[in-house]
């Protein structure tokens, strides 16, 4: 196989990785969404707590991306 | 080979470090580049700034002064969030690291500029800084009982062996997510600005629009993931020093 | 098999030049952030710049916020309790006038039902007066007319003795002394 070809394949399987930080990332707005509009007043004091958890669920998928940077550019 | 030609322009150049001016000390490199460029006039933009604001010490605060003040707020509400009125003590390097590394993301938005969160070498050296002052807090408050962090409670006894390595790792891999966390948010946002930037070159003229206007929109949003990725940095430090301190588990 | 061999051995000497410029490409090009000299230089700069930083903001930009920050909230607090104070104080000068406005009112009707009672009492009194003084007049009157009325009466008794004397004197010629007269008037009237 073309080692640029194999290159660009593995890069792209790299970047699966971010279907697991969508879905996460979208599960915490989700339900922050829905928690907040069940106990408006509680929301904002949990606003820290969701970027927390939205850094957290992001950073997984960010390793991805960077395998997937690394093996295209590196 | 074709990589040549991208070299100046491909979107992995705006990461390249120059040798503006070059040092050495007892035989190691210690060259002034473009990243120690940014981050001296990040320093000096953060202490004029500062000091600036608060020349005038008014008790009803102007513009700057109040800028100044709310950033002041602004970080001594996570420090006091997490880690209550005593982890007072350790504000003023959480605010360091808060504005050092928020200046340096928002420098790194000024197109054409360098942006020096964007290598792991700097993110892991600050997030390493991190880890280290935690541990050490933690062993010098608790002693050798610090340990107790990798045996949560309640946890049945056969379970043991399964947890406890599995917090040890944990621990150990806070340097890496840490600063992994800064380093390639910044640097996928840079590359994917850079990289639909270059479609705005290659496209026809008629689709030049869609690329220009997409770069914009998400200019904007690498401003807030700038801003939020400073504060993300910033509330993990007070975290992890809440475990060393309180030993919260 | 063994030709399949001789064609990989062939192909080894291209493969190695592949992987080693690979490899060049790899130094080279490469990722910048994983370029290690660089690292030397970011280290040191950053080192530097980071506790130059950590020491201007503890030792001065920081002082300085919390210091005016501090000043505020005292200055507010003091602010706060002066007012709750001077609203205490006003508090007190309301209850102080509303209770002398109550004294004043009260007071007002005292004088009022005072004067009137003194007013009364002096009505009634010299009203008394008067009619004392008039029921001493009546009385007075009463006796004078008594007097005048029994004189009155008296003088007819006399009158008519004398009137008596002359007719009895006329028609009998005879003389009727008064104490015949007189004892005949008594013991007819009591008859």
């Amino acid at each position: 196989m073309d080692p640029q070809a194999a290159k660009f394949i593995g890069a792209g399987l790299a970047c699966f990785a971010l279907i697991g930080a969508g879905i996460g990332i979208g599960n915490i707005f989700g339900n922050y969404l829905s928690g907040a509009l069940r106990n408006p007043s509680a929301a904002p004091g949990q606003f820290t707590n969701l970027l927390i958890g939205f850094a957290l669920a992001e950073a997984t998928g960010l390793f991805g991306l960077l395998i997937a940077l690394i093996i295209l550019f590196g | 080979m074709a990589g040549h030609a991208a070299e100046n322009h491909g979107p992995m150049a705006q990461f390249e470090i120059k040798r503006l001016v070059p040092l050495e000390l007892f035989g190691y490199d210690i060259s002034f580049t473009n990243a120690s460029l940014f981050m001296v006039l990040a320093l000096v933009l953060i202490s004029g700034f500062l000091i600036l604001a608060m020349s005038g010490r008014s008790l009803v605060p102007g513009r700057i002064q109040s800028i100044a003040e709310s950033l002041y707020e602004f970080v001594a509400g996570i420090v006091r969030e997490n880690l209550g009125e005593e982890g007072m003590r350790y504000f003023p390097w959480v605010f360091s690291i808060f504005i050092f590394i928020l200046t340096l993301n928002m420098l790194g938005m000024i197109p054409g500029s360098f942006t020096v969160t964007s290598h792991i070498i700097v993110t892991f050296a600050l997030a390493a800084m991190v880890w280290i002052v935690a541990t050490l807090i933690g062993f010098a408050r608790h002693g050798v009982g610090y340990l107790k962090l990798f045996v949560p409670d309640g946890v049945p006894l056969w379970l043991m062996p399964l947890i406890v390595p599995i917090e040890i790792v944990s621990y150990l891999i806070r340097p890496v997510s840490l600063s992994v966390r800064l380093f390639a948010n910044m640097m996928a946002g840079h590359t994917m600005l850079k990289v639909f930037a270059s479609f705005a070159v290659s496209l026809p003229v008629f689709a030049k629009v869609f690329p220009v206007l997409f770069t914009a929109a998400f200019t904007g949003l690498e401003f807030l993931v700038a801003f939020l990725q400073a504060f993300i940095f910033t509330v993990l430090t007070c975290i992890y020093l809440n475990d060393a301190v309180n030993m919260h588990h | 098999m063994i030709a399949a061999l001789t064609v990989l051995a062939a192909e080894l000497p291209g493969i190695a030049t592949d992987v080693a410029e690979a490899l060049d490409e790899h130094k080279s090009g490469g990722l910048p952030q994983l370029h290690q000299p660089d690292f030397g230089p970011q280290l040191f700069w950053l080192a530097l710049t980071f506790v130059l930083l950590y020491v201007i903001m503890k030792r001065v930009a920081l002082p300085r916020i919390g210091e005016v920050i501090e000043e505020r909230k005292d200055r507010i607090q003091r602010d706060l309790a002066a007012a709750e104070r001077l609203k205490g104080e006003t508090e007190k000068a309301l209850q102080a006038y509303e209770k002398a406005l109550a004294d004043a009112r009260t007071n007002a009707t005292s004088i009022a039902r005072q004067t009137r009672d003194s007013l009364n009492a002096e009505v009634d009194k010299e009203r008394k007066a008067v009619e004392d003084q008039l029921a001493k007049k009546l009385a007075d009157a009463e006796t004078s007319i008594g007097a005048t009325k029994a004189k009155a009466l008296a003088s007819v008794k006399d009158i008519a003795g004398d009137t008596v004397v002359s007719i009895v004197g006329a028609l009998t010629n005879l003389s009727v002394s008064k104490d015949e007269l007189d004892r005949a008037l008594t013991s007819g009237s009591d008859k």
